[in-house]
């Protein structure tokens, strides 16, 4: 409960106080990964730097490409829990064939983004639960990147390794990555006309049939849509880490979750930042494992902060809501 | 003939029909050699997944949006912390097996805490309940190779005439809860909620306590079944429960329960149960290698769940 201000009326007061509350709470993401990077400074103020940043972000790119996937499956009030699998497989594909015989590597990666599509297809005309059919996936992802990749190995294609170990002058490249990436994804879901058709699909789905659009073509399109950003995904994480392993992505699907509750966004009702959700995987990346690093707490304790961050960033959302009423 | 159209109408007759035919193509590969045995494993194997598919069984009749993610990591620890309460001495086996199961409450009211004071969906609260749990049992279980009391792993492994006492017991417990389900007041507070929360809230159903009850009771099966596991298999470790998380979603949704809630199943989840383990044993014993496996069982869940699953929402 804020104090009216004098000369406001009553009817305006309420609803400025809310618009303060909604602002807030839409800087929430930018507030919580400014804390992180506070507490780095200050713990270790040669960590902010050019080369301090591109070290310690330099896992974030993959990170906050995987949580723009799953962001896309929670607008359509679905949950991908098969995300971490897939980008792994795609990084054993990148690792052998992209490398090898790249019309091949190509031709699978596209058939790949096919399957998800089908999935959307496949969910919404049978009305599956999301979370049963992506678990399954899940195992089937695991399975072929173990096929493809037996032994953990490969190498990443050259033209990979040259892009993500790119040096761009004054500002390291995650960063102009983080921002490229928020950028697009936020133009194309947020401010055209067909993103608030897929935004729409989980926020109204009955409205959204009745004026006429297809909610089998949404799913597609968003289910596809997370194909794409795991295969971006997968292929970024090859650039940084040159070999594959068929585990290497497990444990993407929880961070990317979290990185999308993290940036604002909510499990049913198509609300969602994709600014929020890149700050979200930001903020994840850099509070796991570089600030614990400096805070001399041992590695065993870096999911668990994950979780705290989690709690802290949600409850606080609590707490600015309770005044948006 | 309408005896079959009644029995086919029970959606829980499929997965004990899967489960007889994975059965059958397994034993018709080997020859008949081996089927009376491999009953009694997928019996002794298939208790883990229905313990803890029950608990999630109730957790998700309680309506869309509600599952337990942290069962896994819910399972580690409580097999960490049985074995160590344990320490190797027959005398302390109860004390042990009383320890996990706290544990596995303690967890369930947290997540149930967690959902209640911040708002947020189940999923989420699980969620990062887990990865706190997760992390706790790393730095609790490192280097822990206690192994379990000798009284307490011959229990977890007997057998009499090829049915394991464990396989009995749960059969016992399961009977409990469908009865608690279907002829109690909990259970059909959950079954009330699954279907309409409002309408069950302005029934006058104690929505509040049902879910708390319903979450404590997930994590207190999940902390039975890590005390449990570590007993067969003789020792505990982080990663014990890890195959829990689709086990016990898939048993609930092939066994028959609703994912839009309000409707549940228990015998399903036996007979999911033992098709999941006898279908992990027929491709072991066809020699598939370990992606083939994987694919393979991945591709069936997403069938079977294909076939079955596709119900109209009501709502």
């Amino acid at each position: 409960m804020t104090a009216i201000a004098p000369g406001t009326t009553p009817t305006s007061s309420p609803r400025s106080s809310a618009a303060r509350a909604r602002l807030l709470r839409s800087l929430l993401p930018a507030l919580s990964l400014a804390l992180v990077l506070i507490a780095i400074a200050w713990l270790n103020p040669r960590a902010i730097s050019y080369f301090g940043f591109s070290l310690m972000l330099n896992l974030a790119i993959p990170i906050a490409l995987a949580t723009i996937a799953q962001m896309f499956v929670i607008s359509g009030n679905e949950l991908d829990l098969s995300i971490g699998t897939f980008v792994g497989f795609v990084g054993c594909v990148t690792a052998t064939w992209l490398k090898d015989a790249p019309l091949l590597g190509v031709i699978v990666l596209i058939g790949a983004i096919g399957v998800y599509a089908l999935l959307g297809a496949l969910i919404h005309l049978r009305n599956l639960p999301s979370i049963v059919v992506t678990l399954g996936m899940s195992f089937v992802w695991q399975g072929l990147a173990i096929l493809v990749l037996p032994k953990p190995g490969g190498k990443a294609p050259d033209w990979l390794l040259a892009l993500m170990s790119f040096k761009p002058p004054f500002i390291p490249f995650p960063i102009i990555a983080a921002l490229v990436i928020a950028a697009v994804v936020h133009f194309g879901l947020m401010r055209t006309s067909y993103g608030v058709i897929l935004r729409g699909s989980g926020g109204n789905p009955a409205a959204l049939r009745r004026a006429g659009w297809s909610l089998l073509r949404t799913k597609i399109v968003l289910f596809a849509l997370t194909g794409l950003f795991g295969v971006l995904s997968g292929m970024a994480l090859i650039g940084i880490t040159t070999s594959a392993d068929a585990n290497i992505g497990n444990g993407y699907t929880l961070l990317a979750i979290a990185g999308v509750i993290l940036g604002g966004g909510e499990f049913v009702g198509g609300r969602v930042s994709p600014i929020g959700a890149v700050l979200g995987a930001l903020t994840l990346a850099l509070a796991a494992s570089p600030l614990l690093t400096f805070m001399h707490i041992p590695p065993d304790w870096q999911v668990a902060a994950n979780g705290a961050i989690l709690i802290i960033v949600l409850a606080a959302r609590v707490l600015i809501s309770r005044r948006e009423r | 003939m309408t005896f079959v159209k009644s029995l086919a109408a029970k959606p829980w007759i499929w997965s004990f029909l899967g489960a007889l035919l994975v059965w059958l193509a397994t034993i018709s590969f080997t020859g008949g050699y081996g089927g009376g045995g491999m009953v009694t494993a997928a019996l002794s194997l298939a208790v883990f997944t229905v313990i803890v598919g029950v608990g999630q069984m109730f957790v998700i009749t309680l309506g869309p949006g509600n599952v337990d993610l942290s069962l896994p990591a819910n399972i580690g620890l409580a097999s960490a912390v049985a074995m160590k309460v344990m320490d190797g001495s027959d005398s302390m086996i109860v004390v042990g097996l009383l320890a996990a199961l706290a544990c596995g409450a303690a967890i369930g009211a947290v997540n149930y805490l967690l959902i209640w004071a911040l708002r947020i969906p189940p999923i989420i609260a699980t969620l990062s309940a887990s990865f706190i749990i997760q992390s706790i049992d790393i730095s609790y279980g490192r280097g822990l190779q206690i192994k379990p009391p000798p009284g307490f792993a011959d229990f977890a492994n007997w057998q009499i005439l090829g049915i394991p006492v464990l396989a009995i017991l749960t059969v016992l417990f399961t009977i409990g809860a469908a009865i608690a389900l279907q002829r109690m007041i909990y259970g059909r507070s959950v079954l009330a909620i699954g279907q309409n929360i409002r309408a069950a809230w302005l029934a006058g159903v104690n929505v509040g306590r049902t879910r708390f009850l319903t979450y404590t009771l997930s994590g207190v099966l999940g902390g039975i079944d890590g005390a449990l596991l570590a007993g067969y298999f003789r020792g505990a470790n982080v990663d014990i429960g890890n195959e829990y998380l689709l086990a016990s979603i898939a048993v609930v949704v092939i066994g028959g329960t609703s994912v839009a809630g309000g409707k549940a199943n228990v015998p399903g989840v036996w007979g999911a149960a033992l098709f999941l383990v006898l279908l992990l044993t027929m491709l072991n014993t066809f020699g598939v290698s370990a992606g083939v496996r994987l694919l393979l069982t991945g591709l069936i869940i997403v069938g079977v769940i294909t076939v079955a699953g596709g119900e109209k929402a009501s709502r």
